[in-house]
This record gives structure tokens, C-alpha cells and sequence, in this order.
């Protein structure tokens, strides 16, 4: 039924794209290779670019500088009705005059679809949202769920070269947001859809995407799977915005071949050799690559940190305490296995610190 | 303390059904006194007129005989058609004027849109009246416009002949009113709307109709409805252009020519009266369940576009000639004002102000009435306007609703149509002295007071429900008594509301003139509009009558100003 909806994947290259607002620098030197048929995620804090980057593919903004290209052609200076991106609006952007069979047909009246073959793509599109027989009613009787379907379903309709999703999962409740973003996996799937999901939440990014281009202040900081980005970050702001770090401020110290870092108030890690080095880096672990044992327990190979248990979180598969050492706060993940003792608030702990696991970024 | 205690518990907000008569001696002496204020100025008044038009003059009993002669008179149909021909062509043209100002200042990167959606907004601050004389003398068959055309292509426009001339001014006047709802709803589409409809192939003329336009039309059908009825009821303009075959004017002429007894003025009454009702009825089906306000978090209107050279140039052409063409009269009332002698010229022959030294020597009377009939009407309709509103908003009491319907359905009410009922019910009515009620002052200010409330009614109604009722609670909860709480927190915290619905009151009461034509009785009653009136039917009063309708433009151009600023003062307040 939705293979009326399928077509070619196309690819997206966005070359040395540089965008401002007056004197605020909104993208810099963007270089982006999105492959065909890839599901695609811009991940990073609000005012980073990524809406921008997004309507900039879409045509909405001017690059001062660069291009964009779809399935190897430069659309820069296309208008957006010629450029056959589908994008699906953060606000679903229904028109509340329309009933939704309407809506979904409009792009394929647009361009002059005969009559027949619109029927049948409409029907098709909204059987792949699951909302047969809701056609004849408005946007403003259907609930937020269903009003993005519709939406969702006005884009496909048009089948459109790739797919571009601005936060879609921002206005819909928490449960919904899990069963939606899966369904999103599946209909990318299925079209084949080369498909741009713009979110500053790093769980439905990783949850859903091939890739991600993780973007700060304008700027590309890493692009990767999810799981390289977790566990290769190229920086702290990647190793901060994925998941938890700990990051501890300190110098480097070289002596001969070894060298080791020094973190503020004393405390020695040595560093396996080879380690890359950038200038002004940090020491970065995760709260699962530390062990946390009582005062005075032995743990070979491991370079041991004493603290104090400042605060603890039950979070049901493990136990996340606080534990301040030399000026600075640790978060210690501890599994929970159920009726086993734990650490006391106000207690004081050791830190084992495996120094394999850990890294130096910089800023 | 038992007593602050039971009043305490009274006013928590949810009062339960059961309760809902348990209302506070305070509160049903205030309900009680506006129930009695609208029924007897508003509700008897328009059902005496209404039952006049169906009643046996002599057994009293039903009769549709009026509503027959009505039908069957030539003159009486002529003018039916008439009206309802000039209230559509104002309509249309006021479109005309009004659709490329909002397009242009709303959708595109337009160097002075803020001025020109104020010029724009300008026209309302005069009565319409005021500047049917000054486009007679501008666009007349000689006046300058037709002059100079005359002299370079020979030609002659007949902007001003009959229902041309009625249809021009209103629509000069009124224009404002589709201006301002339809660049409310072009601001309130969100770029999204748009943005969708370009990412599916859509731009151009084809984006315009296919979004922009059916998005925008409840705007667009409130302004012109609101056109339609202004024309429809207006009296003064079609009377002041000796337009008399339209259904207004035909009603004032029965009523003062023929006599109160007369039952055709009422049964004009009563069709002015459906066509209103029909009109309003019409823009509510236009906003209801159509609510389309599309501006969703992280939008802002619809994207402004810049416009390529030529097209700006020939935008900035055509919205100077819309902008000269809305402030003739303004210009053209000004010139009479100072003028010497101002005919079949393009301009006057020489400048004077005697005039004002005339109008401020003679008739300082109009002005001074002007300033005590609008300003009782403003202070009588922020004081039941505050107490409908509050009644509504604070104490559920069964009916307070009712009063908020039966005062806004004033709007529904023509001026003329209430002038003919206070006449009709209270000139048998002698007050202690021996004057008829009817004939005593006081009768225009009610009559002002009833015709304005809708405005200030809305404006303390939209104050009030800004004031989280929580500050009451806090305030009953450090032990404030009820009627303290609204003196010490309600009240102050209303006044920028309270204050622009006393100024919008009291400035469009300044230059009301339907009821107060069938209303003043003696010259020295008679407010500035009335005052207008008499001097622009002689030529010889023309400089005077243009200098008061000068005076009256400042008077209400400054209260408009004041009001701007209280509520900016006001909305900095709550922000």
C-alpha cells in the first residue's frame, strides 16, 4: 500500500555553509554528508544552529556562504516550492481551514497530480499513519498525536526527495513520545526515506537515528553513531551532552615516555602511552567507569580517590552517589543488585578510577 | 470576626451551584441597579418602538398594516434599496482601501508600516459628518479635484453626486474598521502556515488564496460587517449630503416632520434594527469556531518579505494615494476651517481665523456640553461596566451574564432607533419643574451612556479578568474584608482599564450624533456634533462649523492619545 509513497533515496551534502543574522554568527563552515536512505539526527541545545540548518535545507534561510546539495544537485538558489524537501513543522503547521483529506492532498494539487492518482496517495499516506476514515474531520478535532500524523502524512504524500523533521516529538506527552519516535523509525524504514530529525534530546536522538551531528553554537562538534559519539566524544561539550561526565580539572605531566595527569589537590591517573593529548584538556570518566568502596578496600591496578558521599539517587538499576573529592563533585554509578548494603550520606568512600576508561578532552 | 469569617468562605471562587443566590447584600443592590438602568434605557425604550410598529394605532391591537404601507410606498422601498445599496458599495470600497494597506504593511518589510497603520486608523477619530462637507468642496462636481481635472483632460467625476457622495465618505470613514480586523488576522497567521504550504510547491497568487486569504477571512468579515451596519444605521452623513431617500434619514423626517405618532418611523426602526441584528449575527458566525489565531510557540506572524524594486515603488505609489485620498477630509475640513471664502477654486482665496474667534465667542455652549454630556456618559458607562464585570467574573450570580448580553446588545441598536424610543416612552414623562423627561438634558447623556457601554463594558471586562483572583484571595486572607478587597486591590489594579474604557466612551460620545438629533431640544442643550450639524447646512456657517469639527478631531484625537498611553503605562504594569 505505501509503495506508491516510496521512491530513490537521495543524499545531502552541505558544503562550507556559513549563515548570519546581522553580526550574530548562527552557522559556521557547516560540512554535512548525509547518505542516502539514512535516518539522521542534529543533536545539541536550543540557539545551536540546528533549526537553522534545517531551514536552510528546507529554503527558508540564505547561506552567506556554501551549499546545499540534494541527491547531487545544488538547490541553493531554488525557492522552497521548487526544492521537494518534505518537512514536517515543531508546530505540525495544519491548516485549521482544511479537513485533514484536504491538507494531505494539498501538495499533490500543487503539482498538478492527476485527480485519480491523488486519491489514492492520499488514502495510501494516511494508511501509513493509521489514520484511515479520519479524513473529513478538521485539524482542531484531533489530538495532538494525530494532528502530527496528519501532518507526517501531507509530507510523505508528496513523496518527497528527503524528509526533514523539526523536532517533532516536542509537543506530544511523554508516553506518546516513546511509541511515536519508533513508529517514525519504522515508516523511515519502509519508505527508504532519508530522513533529518532536528532535537536537542540526546535519548530520542539515540534511539532513533543512524547518525548524529552533534552542533554547539553554530558549530559541527562531531558527527558519528550513537555509540561512537558516547564512547569516542571528540570533546567535552559531545562528552557532556551524551549522557553523564565527570570532568576533572587538572594538568598533564610528562616524565620521559609516562606521563600522567594531575587532578586539582594532588590526586596522580597515569595514562596509558599514546594517549592524545590536546591542549588544556580535562579528564573525563563516566559515573559507570568508577567503582565506589568503603574506606580502606583494596583494588589492584585502580588508582583509588577518597571522598566524601555528599548525596544519593536510587534509580531503580543502579545507585548514583555524589561524592565530592579535592573541590570537585564525582557521580559514581553503583549497580543494584537488590538487599545489598550501600553508602551512608556523610560517609566517607574511596573512588576506584580505571584508568583505561578514562579520557583528556578539550573544551 | 464570625462575620469576616461567612464572608470569607462565600467568596472562595467555586461557589457551588446551591449557593449561587447566597450573594452579598453589596452585589445585589449592584445588580438590581444596572438591571433597572438597562431595562429602563435600553430594553423598554427599543420594544416600545418595536411595539409601535405593530400596533392598531386604534384598538392597540397587532397589526401588520404599518409593515404593508411600509412595503407598498415607492418612496419608503426606494430608500430600503438605497441603503442597502450604499452600505454595500461602502463595503466594498472600503476594501478596496483597506485590503492594500493591510497586505502590504503586514507582509512585507515596509518602511513606515507603524505610520501608515496609524494614518490609517486616523479617519475614525473624525465624525463622519464633519468631513462630508470638506469632500464636497474637494471632490465636489466644482470642487478642487474636479476643477483641476477639468482644466488639464476636461473630464468630471462624479465622486460626489447623491449615493456616490454617501458611499465615498462612509467609506472614507469607516474603511478603519476592516484596516484593523483584517491586519489583526494576517498578523495572527503563524509563518508556519505558509512555510508548509511552500515546502508542498505551493507560492505566489495561488499561496495567497489557498491559505492566506481564507486564514485571514474571519477578519476580514468582522470589519465588513461592522462597515455594513455603521452605513446602514448612519443618519447625519446621507442628511448632511441632502441624501434623503435612504431609510435613516427617511425615519428622522417622519418622526420630527409627520409627528411621534407617525408608525412608518418605527417600522424603519425595526428594519434598521433586523439588518444590525443580521449584520452581527453574520460576524459572529464568521469568528465563532473558526478561531483561527494560528500563532503557535517560536512563531511570529507571517514572514515579511522584501519587495523588489519596482513592485516597492509601485507599492509606496499606490498606499501615498489611498493615505492622501483617507486624510482628504481632515485636510479639506482644516482649509474650510481657515478659510475666507473657498469656492469653485482648488484652493481657498485667503486665510483667516475668524472662524474659531467665532466658535469660541458664540458657541463655547457646544463644546462645554460636549465635555459634560460625554464625560457623565464615559464615567456612567465605566461605573456599570465595572460592576457587570465584576458580577460576571467574581460572583457567578445567576443572571450576572444575562446583564453582560442584554448591555452589548446595544451595539445592536441604532442611534436613531434609540433617540425615536426615549422620545416615544418618556416625553410623557414630566419631571418635577415641569419639563418633560424627554426633553431635559440628562437624556442624551443616557442615551450616550447606553450606546457606548458595549466599548467600556469590554475594556473593564478584559481588565478585570488580567487580575488573578488569587490577589483577592490573598488579600481576604490576611483578613480584608470583601468590599475592602475591591476598593484596595481590585479597583487599583483595574485602572488602566477603567480608563481607556472611560476614554473610548467618552470620545466616540463626543461626536455621536444620531440619537442626539432626535434628542436635542434646545440649542442651548445641544452638544459640538449637533452644533456641527446646524452650522454646515448654511453656506455661510461652513468656516465656523468646520473650525468646531476641528475643535471636536482635537478633543477626541487627544483622548485617543491619553488612551494609548494609559494602557501602554498599564500593560508595562501587568508585564
Amino acid at each position: 500500500m505505501s509503495d506508491i509513497l516510496a521512491r530513490e533515496p537521495a543524499g545531502i551534502r552541505v558544503e562550507g555553509v556559513d549563515l548570519s543574522y546581522g553580526a550574530t554568527r548562527v552557522l559556521r563552515d557547516v560540512n554535512l554528508e548525509i547518505r542516502p536512505g539514512e535516518f539522521f539526527a542534529f543533536l545539541g541545545p536550543s540557539g545551536c544552529g540546528k533549526t537553522t540548518l534545517l531551514r536552510l535545507i528546507a529554503g527558508f534561510n540564505t547561506a552567506q556562504r556554501g551549499r546545499v546539495l540534494v541527491g547531487g544537485t545544488d538547490i541553493s538558489n531554488l525557492p522552497p516550492w521548487k526544492r521537494d524537501v518534505g518537512m514536517v513543522f515543531q508546530s505540525y503547521a495544519l491548516w485549521p481551514h482544511m479537513t485533514v483529506r484536504r491538507n494531505v492532498a494539498f501538495g499533490l494539487e500543487e503539482r498538478r497530480v492527476a485527480r485519480a492518482e491523488i486519491a489514492g496517495r492520499v488514502d495510501a499516506a494516511l494508511a501509513l499513519v493509521g489514520l484511515e476514515g479520519m479524513g473529513d474531520r478538521r485539524p482542531s478535532q484531533l489530538s495532538g498525536g494525530q494532528q502530527q500524523r496528519v501532518a507526517l502524512a501531507r509530507t510523505v504524500a508528496v513523496r518527497p526527495k528527503v524528509l526533514l523533521l523539526d523536532e517533532p516529538l516536542s509537543n506530544l506527552d511523554a508516553r506518546l513520545r516513546v511509541q511515536v519516535r519508533r513508529e517514525l523509525r519504522e515508516m523511515q524504514q519502509r519508505l527508504r526515506l532519508t530522513t533529518i530529525f532536528v532535537t536537542h534530546d540526546q535519548e530520542e536522538a539515540n534511539t532513533v537515528c543512524d547518525r548524529i551531528a552533534v552542533m554547539n553554537e553554530g558549530v559541527v562538534q562531531q558527527v558519528g553513531t550513537p555509540m561512537e559519539l558516547y564512547d569516542h566524544p571528540a570533546n567535552l561539550f559531545v562528552a557532556s551532552f551524551l549522557g553523564t561526565a565527570n570532568i576533572m580539572p587538572g594538568k598533564v605531566l610528562r616524565d620521559g615516555a609516562a606521563s600522567a595527569f594531575e587532578i586539582d589537590g594532588g590526586t596522580r591517573i597515569p595514562l596509558p602511552p599514546g594517549l592524545d593529548v590536546p591542549a588544556g584538556a580535562r579528564l573525563m570518566f563516566r559515573p559507570q567507569d568508577v567503582a565506589l568502596l568503603p574506606l580502606g578496600a583494596e583494588a589492584p591496578g585502580r588508582r583509588l580517590l577518597e571522598g566524601e558521599v555528599t548525596h544519593r539517587e536510587f534509580l531503580g538499576a543502579s545507585i548514583r552517589y555524589g561524592v565530592r573529592v579535592a573541590g570537585a563533585e564525582v557521580l559514581v554509578d553503583a549497580p543494584h543488585t537488590g538487599g545489598e548494603g550501600h553508602l551512608a550520606v556523610g560517609g566517607r568512600a574511596a573512588l576506584a578510577l580505571d584508568a583505561a576508561r578514562v579520557k583528556l578532552l578539550a573544551g | 470576626m464570625s462575620l469576616a469569617t461567612t464572608e470569607a468562605t462565600a467568596a472562595t471562587p467555586p461557589v457551588s451551584r446551591g449557593r449561587r443566590w447566597a450573594a452579598r447584600p453589596g452585589e445585589a443592590v449592584a445588580f438590581g441597579l444596572v438591571a433597572i438602568f438597562l431595562i429602563a434605557f435600553l430594553v423598554v425604550p427599543v420594544l416600545t418602538v418595536i411595539t409601535v410598529a405593530f400596533q392598531d394605532r386604534a384598538t392597540g391591537g397587532f397589526t401588520l398594516a404599518h409593515v404593508g404601507d411600509f412595503l407598498s410606498n415607492d418612496l419608503f422601498m426606494r430608500s430600503f434599496w438605497n441603503s442597502l445599496y450604499v452600505s454595500l458599495m461602502s463595503v466594498v470600497v472600503a476594501s478596496l482601501i483597506a485590503l492594500p494597506l493591510a497586505y502590504f504593511t503586514t507582509r512585507f518589510e515596509f518602511r513606515g508600516a507603524v505610520l501608515v497603520q496609524t494614518l490609517g486608523v486616523l479617519p475614525l477619530i473624525m465624525p463622519p459628518f464633519a468631513g462630508a462637507v470638506a469632500m464636497g468642496l474637494l471632490f465636489g462636481r466644482s470642487g478642487s479635484v474636479n476643477l483641476l481635472l477639468g482644466d488639464y483632460f476636461d473630464i468630471n467625476i462624479p465622486f460626489m453626486e447623491g449615493l456616490n457622495g454617501v458611499i465615498f465618505v462612509q467609506s472614507v470613514h469607516y474603511f478603519p474598521f476592516i484596516l484593523l480586523n483584517l491586519s489583526a488576522s494576517l498578523r495572527n497567521i503563524d509563518r508556519s502556515m505558509e512555510e508548509a504550504a511552500q515546502n508542498l510547491g505551493s507560492h505566489g497568487f495561488r499561496l495567497f488564496r489557498r491559505i492566506v486569504l481564507p486564514l485571514a477571512m474571519p477578519g476580514y468579515v468582522a470589519g465588513a460587517s461592522l462597515v455594513f451596519i455603521k452605513v446602514f444605521d448612519d443618519l447625519a452623513t446621507p442628511l448632511l449630503l441632502n441624501v434623503r431617500e435612504m431609510l435613516a434619514p427617511q425615519a428622522y423626517l417622519r418622526i420630527t416632520s409627520v409627528g411621534l405618532e407617525d408608525p412608518i418611523g418605527y417600522v424603519i426602526s425595526v428594519v434598521l434594527i433586523l439588518f444590525s441584528v443580521l449584520s452581527l449575527w453574520v460576524s459572529s458566525l464568521a469568528l465563532r469556531g473558526r478561531d483561527y489565531a494560528t500563532v503557535q510557540r517560536g512563531g511570529g506572524g507571517l514572514a515579511r518579505r522584501r519587495l523588489p524594486r519596482g513592485q516597492a515603488v509601485a507599492a509606496y505609489a499606490l498606499i501615498l494615494t489611498i493615505l492622501a485620498l483617507v486624510l482628504a477630509p481632515h485636510l479639506g475640513l482644516f482649509l474650510l476651517s481657515i478659510a475666507t471664502i473657498w469656492s469653485f477654486a482648488p484652493l481657498p482665496d485667503g486665510y483667516t481665523l475668524a472662524h474659531y474667534t467665532r466658535v469660541f465667542a458664540e458657541s463655547s455652549g457646544y463644546i462645554t456640553n460636549t465635555l459634560i454630556y460625554a464625560g457623565l456618559a464615559g464615567l456612567l458607562d465605566v461605573v456599570i461596566g465595572t460592576a457587570i464585570a465584576y458580577l460576571v467574573l467574581r460572583t457567578r450570580m445567576a443572571g450576572a451574564r444575562w446583564l453582560d448580553y442584554l448591555a452589548m446588545s446595544a451595539l445592536a441598536v441604532p442611534g436613531l432607533v434609540l433617540g425615536i424610543g426615549y422620545l416615544r416612552t418618556y416625553f410623557g414623562v414630566t419631571l418635577p419643574g415641569g419639563t418633560s423627561l424627554a426633553a431635559f438634558w440628562g437624556i442624551i447623556v443616557l442615551a450616550l451612556a447606553v450606546r457606548r457601554l458595549p466599548y467600556a463594558l469590554r475594556a473593564c471586562t478584559a481588565a478585570l479578568q488580567q487580575i488573578s483572583s488569587s490577589l483577592e484571595e490573598a488579600a481576604e486572607n490576611l483578613g480584608a474584608r470583601r468590599l475592602r478587597v475591591v476598593r484596595r486591590i481590585v479597583l487599583p489594579l483595574m485602572a488602566g482599564g477603567i480608563a481607556a474604557g472611560f476614554v473610548t466612551s467618552f470620545a466616540t460620545a463626543a461626536v455621536e450624533l444620531s440619537a442626539t438629533l432626535m434628542l436635542v431640544q434646545s440649542n442651548a442643550d445641544a452638544p459640538l456634533a449637533y452644533g456641527l450639524y446646524v452650522f454646515m447646512q448654511s453656506p455661510a456657517g461652513r468656516g465656523a462649523g468646520a473650525a468646531l469639527g476641528i475643535i471636536a478631531v482635537v478633543i477626541v484625537g487627544l483622548s485617543t492619545l491619553v488612551s494609548h498611553l494609559v494602557t501602554a503605562r498599564g500593560g508595562k504594569e501587568s508585564a
